[in-house]
């Protein structure tokens, strides 16, 4: 089953697309990752699956139905415009919040202090936002994302502006959701991290989908054929190579269309040569994301 | 409807909290307490203190003015001739003196004389002499009956009648002051509450949560949510107004007359309540549609305080609606919804307007509100999540126009 599944979704400000008959889906227990450069429509993305505002077109069906309130209840959401109650206690804050998503005031209150106690801020439940580190708040409110137990997760830059401290806990955080069967969807610019946590990802650009798949699948995508070698000596006639490129300490050999790194591995095997570092080139989703941003 | 009523909750107590309506609520009974106090004050130091024993001698020319020397504190001693009273005087024998001349009865001259410069003779001395004269003239043609009404003519009763010959029984106080202090307190608690709700919807825009309440609630559940929350807010203070006023109307009114005109009947209180939460409702929904276009909660103010500028016209021209309260423009203040909460009030209290009149104002002032209602869940939804820049008027009115 899947979790979210969005077809030819649109939504037009103005004139302007802001999201252009956009599909994906994603899994039970996921982590799906959601990048593009600024303005490309991921936050509009993400209000429409969180119903705050509706598409124009298309159908959005999230935990199996459309979304009604009782599927608002089992969702999760952390914007990236970020703030909370600057004059309101954090235990206030988080019951409020968890109230709004149908929590009764009693286990809302204990889930809270059991949060609060796992990320160490317990002494710090009666104090007013307004008082605490910014850090601490963006804490503060990734558990009232998380404090009514929802199915599905969805963190809009949920590292922005932490410190590596608070990031490693957050990303802890989202780990042991993920292990405990939560589904996450994760919009970031920082590529290592969509590396690092997610499972598959969706690249937007210009509201439209323009990469969409698997970690692996997608770099598999991008490789261009060539290999990095470093060996001593370069044994020379290799089959296939048509030209080479020095990165300093190895060399990348380009192949050519019938020609596999296999034999390229193989070849060397009978040469026998003794062989420091043999690798198919694969572009970071690094490279992937400029490559595709600037419409490669 | 359980998260309507979660927020309703919610921003209720966050009001009650909030120190500008603690203050202000309780401001009207401390208000009253300290009115209360200076007057009593005031009466205290202003009251006649014992009337001080004076001696005033006399000289009688005439010869017909020897008894009746006692009048209320004053006693009157007679000296033979003016040489030995002015002795009297100079020796402090007596605080003064006056000469009765010989052609008293054909001029009716007294000559006074004093050591003390005052500006005019005091009232006491003056109604003394007088009292004293008047006994000695007359006391032995009439009886004592008539003397005293000839010393006291009059105490002057006025009764106002209206058009009917019926006597109105309200004093100047009641005519205008009612009608004023009580337009003036539905001002105050009806835009004191719609400017909490006007602060907690951009605050909430401010401080960014709402997005998390809107992925949570529906805008429309938001906004009722707020619009009862502070409505019951704004009854509770407006309650405990009235119920201040009533309360020290009857306590002080032992020592104030004045204020034992001040009744409210239920009747006034029924329709005053329907005023007050139609009249709430339409500038809750204002300001609630006005917090979500500013991007600050200052910047939504500003805008705010061009909707109160018409709202207390009926305050500006009081002095129209309380002498004419069936004039014209009276009438068309209370058909108007932005001015008829107050302009009703006002005539309500001066017994100037119908019940038809009423009962139409009344279903005006609620088409209103659902109509505001309608357009602020709109500009509501559109623009609570629109950060930067405030939309212009074009855009808010396209808005409308899609919805």
């Amino acid at each position: 089953m899947y979790v979210v599944e969005c077809s030819q979704v649109t939504k037009r400000f103005k004139d302007t697309a802001a999201v252009d008959h956009l599909s994906f889906a994603i899994g039970q227990g996921e982590i799906f990752g959601m990048v593009g450069p600024n303005g490309a429509g991921k936050t509009t993305a993400l209000r429409m699956l969180m119903d705050i505002i509706q598409p124009d077109d298309g159908e959005i069906r999230v935990l199996g139905k459309p979304i009604n309130e009782q599927v608002k209840n089992r969702l999760g959401y952390l914007p990236e415009e970020r703030g909370l109650y600057r004059k309101i206690t954090v235990a206030e804050s988080l019951l409020y919040l968890a109230q709004l998503k149908d929590m009764r005031p009693g286990p809302a209150k204990e889930r809270a202090n059991q949060l609060l106690t796992r990320v160490g801020m317990d002494q710090h439940k009666n104090k007013k936002i307004e008082e605490l580190s910014k850090g601490m708040g963006q804490i503060i409110q990734f558990l009232a994302t998380i404090l009514h137990d929802p199915d599905l997760l969805v963190l809009d830059e949920p590292f922005a502006g932490l410190d590596p401290v608070n990031t490693e806990l957050l990303k802890n955080l989202i780990l042991e959701l993920k292990r405990n069967g939560k589904s996450i969807i994760l919009s970031t610019h920082m590529m290592n991290q969509v590396e690092e946590l997610c499972d598959r990802f969706l690249m937007i650009n210009k509201g439209r989908a323009v990469l969409y798949g698997s970690l692996d699948e997608i770099k598999s995508g991008f490789k261009s054929n060539s290999v990095f070698l470093k060996c001593d000596p370069i044994p020379e006639g290799l089959p296939g190579v048509i030209g080479s490129k020095s990165h300093g300490s190895y060399l990348e050999l380009f192949l050519d269309g019938s020609t596999s790194p296999g034999d390229i591995l193989e070849a060397l095997v009978r040469a026998r040569v003794s062989v420091d570092r043999f690798e198919v080139s694969t572009p970071s989703l690094h490279e992937i994301f400029i490559r595709v941003a600037k419409g490669d | 409807m359980s998260k309507t009523l979660t927020i309703l909750k919610h921003e209720l107590r966050q009001t009650l909290k909030r120190r500008t309506f603690i203050l202000v609520t309780l401001s009207i009974p401390l208000l009253l307490l300290i009115g209360y106090g200076i007057y009593q004050g005031v009466q205290h130091w202003t009251k006649p203190s014992e009337p001080e024993q004076r001696t005033v001698g006399y000289v009688d020319q005439v010869g017909i003015f020897a008894e009746y020397i006692t009048q209320g504190s004053i006693s009157f001693v007679s000296y033979g001739s003016d040489e030995e009273a002015r002795g009297g005087l100079l020796a402090d024998d007596v605080d003064e003196y006056f000469v009765i001349p010989e052609d008293y009865l054909s001029t009716g001259v007294i000559h006074r004389f004093t050591q003390k410069s005052e500006m005019e003779v005091p009232g006491t001395i003056q109604r003394a002499i007088q009292d004293f004269l008047l006994s000695n003239l007359l006391a032995d043609d009439i009886g004592s009956e008539l003397l005293e009404r000839a010393k006291a003519p009059m105490y002057l009763n006025t009764v106002q009648l209206d058009e009917s010959g019926e006597i109105t029984e309200e004093s100047e106080f009641s005519r205008y002051f009612l009608p004023v202090i009580f337009g003036m307190l539905f001002v105050f608690a009806i835009f004191l509450t719609s400017g909490f709700l006007l602060q907690s919807v951009s605050e909430e825009k401010e401080n960014r949560v709402i997005e998390i309440i809107l992925s949570s609630v529906s805008s429309r559940q938001l906004l009722a949510g707020k619009v009862l929350g502070l409505g019951v807010a704004g009854l509770a203070q407006i309650t405990i107004w009235l119920v201040a006023i009533k309360v020290f109307a009857e306590v002080a009114s032992v020592n104030i007359p004045i204020l034992s005109d001040l009744s409210i009947s239920p009747g006034f209180i029924a329709v005053g309540l329907g005023y007050f939460i139609l009249g709430y409702l339409f500038f809750a929904a204002l300001f609630a549609g006005i917090g979500s276009l500013g991007s600050t909660a200052r910047e939504s103010q500003g805008l705010s305080g061009i909707l109160v500028m018409p709202a207390v016209v009926p305050l500006w021209l009081n002095y129209f609606i309380i002498n004419d309260p069936d004039g014209m423009l009276a009438r068309v203040l209370t058909f108007v919804p932005l001015t008829a909460p107050i302009a009703a009030m006002m005539r309500l209290s001066r017994d100037g307007i119908s019940s038809l009149e009423v009962a139409l104002s009344l279903l005006l002032l609620a088409a209103a509100v659902v109509f505001t209602l309608w357009m602020a869940s709109k500009v509501f939804r559109a623009f609570l999540l629109m950060y930067g820049k405030s939309p212009g008027l074009k855009e808010i009115l396209r808005t409308l126009r899609a919805a």
